[in-house]
């Protein structure tokens, strides 16, 4: 009988929070529908470039499944590649056929080597001998998926962990009432603000270094550019995700509804944030990518981490990462006029 | 010394169709302690809230010092003790202290001296290093209360100053509001303890929204012919036997 007491306490309890209640339908809908979008996504296309082939070598081609530009010269072709307009460019050099790939994708690698291989097959019973050179204009062969997905998930870990603790500690600051003390002395909001961007910006420094360093050096990420470059990126990654944090714990009453977050703020990002090719993702979501930070947390760093991108490559990333953090600040203090108009 | 300190003018508020305070009307002038009464759900909390800038009136105005609230400036002479414990338990109460004097301005030599007495006041001067979440409930309370003397207000907004706290304590508690009374500070206390109610200079008497009834203690047990407050707080609220009614049947009408 004391069972089914505790039993009817808990599902009324759960039937009071309807917010909970529909996070344990909803959410676990939201995130399987989205990892089918994503793993069903169309089969990739990859788009190749031709530098100065003869007609009758294409024409003993097996041109379909790929988007083929033709160019003039091999300057011309090199500018698209690094431009993001190809995946791969194919020549001949001395009489040789060769490729150069992007590279900074494996999956995509795996796709154009693929495609090569259908492609090329009537060229190669032609003249057996003629082996295709191959070349990569960002990574190598060697490339292991974690170094694609790296500079990512060390972004996502960064934006994951801030959020959390930054927006459970100001919960607990409003939930134990001491926020509202802080309300009631001379204090002004966007002090409360900025004394949280800060204190936790000292922390989260600490934490991104430490997690930076790690990743680099000890799990051996790759790593082509300066590594000021990846700390000032992951800086910004968690100004972003403390001031996010903030704002959504003031929609929150307990910890466990700012875990309900999670699946509805945290998840999304990691599937548009690059992790899985957006180009094959429904054209009808692919709009969600540019709105959310860690999209442009992770061009960045895997610009930086993969490409040896500077800083005239990168700042515009980091310009708008600033600009998610600083439209947030300025939220959290509309937030806070709840508690005090002034 | 007979300056109005605080003015509540015909202050009404309500939270949608809710309605928490209706049309309150008070003065409280300097030195004075103003004690409100009232059973919980009363709107207590909801008045004081509003004296520290916390709400607004949906209807009516508050001055404080003669000026119009909310003002920052306002918010500085005020020293405020909310009715839970606003404070950070994985800190000492040292740390507490020191955080919320940083807030008013109170730096170095001045610092440390105010910490000291504070500490002193509530009789915490021994516990000081621990950390607060070790404190008992009563420890709490004293240190909250400490809090809010650390910047010498002038105006002190207690919410409920002495749950918890064992009759000993309080009463020397009580010594330190008698001493600030004597510099001059006024003095707002909550209170649904009526033996407590006894020892403000004032009562303010509150029920479901309303000011039922304002004057001494003295005052109001002559006026309802009751010996103790609690007495006079049944015959104001209504509760009583229907013959006292009559005295008061505006108010008490809509209770029953």
């Amino acid at each position: 009988m004391r069972i089914n007491a505790l039993v009817i306490r808990i599902l009324r309890q759960i039937i009071r929070d309807k917010r909970t209640m529909a996070l344990l339908i909803f959410a676990p809908i939201l995130v399987l529908s989205m990892l089918y979008l994503v793993f069903n996504g169309d089969d990739y296309i990859p788009k190749i470039g031709f530098v100065d082939i003869p007609e009758q070598i294409q024409d003993q081609l097996n041109l379909d499944d790929a988007e083929i530009t033709q160019y003039d010269s091999i300057h011309q072709a090199k500018k698209a590649l690094s431009n993001h307009e190809l995946d791969a460019y194919f020549l001949f050099e001395n009489q040789k056929p060769s490729v150069v790939l992007e590279g900074s994708d494996p999956s995509i690698n795996g796709s154009v080597m693929k495609w090569m291989q259908t492609a090329l097959k009537p060229l190669q019973q032609n003249a057996p001998q003629k082996e295709i050179a191959v070349d990569y204009l960002y990574g190598s062969s060697e490339m292991r998926q974690f170094d694609y997905i790296g500079p990512i998930l060390l972004g996502f870990f960064i934006f994951f962990f801030v959020f959390l603790i930054a927006g459970v500690s100001f919960l607990r600051e409003r939930t134990t009432g001491t926020l509202e003390r802080l309300l009631s002395s001379p204090l002004r909001k966007w002090e409360i603000v900025m004394g949280y961007v800060i204190g936790f910006g000292i922390f989260t420094m600490i934490q991104a270094t430490i997690i930076a360093w790690y990743s680099i050096y000890v799990l051996d990420m790759m790593m082509e550019g300066a590594f000021g470059y990846v700390l000032l990126i992951t800086l910004l990654v968690s100004l972003t995700a403390l001031t996010l944090g903030i704002l959504l714990s003031s929609f929150a009453n307990n910890e466990l509804q700012m875990i309900q977050f999670i699946p509805l703020v945290i998840v999304p990002q990691v599937f548009f944030s690059g992790l899985f090719n957006l180009e094959t993702v429904s054209s009808w979501l692919s709009w969600i990518g540019p709105i959310t930070p860690l999209y442009y947390a992770s061009e960045a760093l895997r610009g930086v981490m993969i490409k040896g991108y500077g800083w005239d490559m990168i700042y515009k990333d980091l310009l708008i990462l600033f600009g998610f953090s600083l439209l947030f600040m300025i939220l959290n203090i509309a937030a806070l006029r709840k508690y005090r108009k002034l | 010394m007979e300056e109005k300190i605080v003015t509540i003018h015909n202050v009404s508020r309500s939270f949608g169709k809710h309605q928490v305070l209706k049309n309150i009307s008070l003065e409280m002038k300097s030195g004075e302690i103003f004690g409100l009464l009232g059973p919980s759900g009363a709107g207590k909390t909801t008045i004081v809230k509003q004296l520290v800038g916390l709400d607004l009136p949906s209807e009516g105005e508050i001055y404080l010092f003669q000026e119009k609230m909310p003002n920052l400036k306002l918010i500085e002479k005020t020293g405020y003790m909310a009715q839970s414990d606003a404070l950070y338990g994985e800190l000492s109460a040292k740390e507490n202290l020191e955080f919320f004097a940083a807030l008013y301005g109170l730096k170095g030599a001045k610092r440390k001296k105010r910490i000291k007495v504070v500490m002193e006041t509530v009789s915490l001067s021994e516990h000081i290093n621990k950390l607060v979440s070790t404190y008992s409930g009563g420890m709490k309370r004293r240190l909250s209360l400490a809090i809010a003397l650390l910047h010498q207000p002038q105006l002190l907004i207690l919410d409920e100053p002495t749950v918890g706290i064992d009759p000993v304590l309080r009463k020397s508690i009580w010594n330190a509001f008698y001493e600030l009374k004597e510099i001059g500070t006024t003095i707002i206390v909550t209170t649904h303890v009526m033996d407590e109610a006894e020892k403000c200079d004032r009562l303010g008497m509150i029920r479901d929204g309303r000011l039922i009834a304002l004057g001494t203690p003295e005052e109001l047990k002559n006026k309802t012919n009751s010996t103790s407050i609690e007495e006079a707080f049944l015959v104001y609220g209504g509760a009583g036997n229907e013959n006292k009614r009559s005295s008061h049947s505006n108010s008490s009408a809509n209770y029953s």
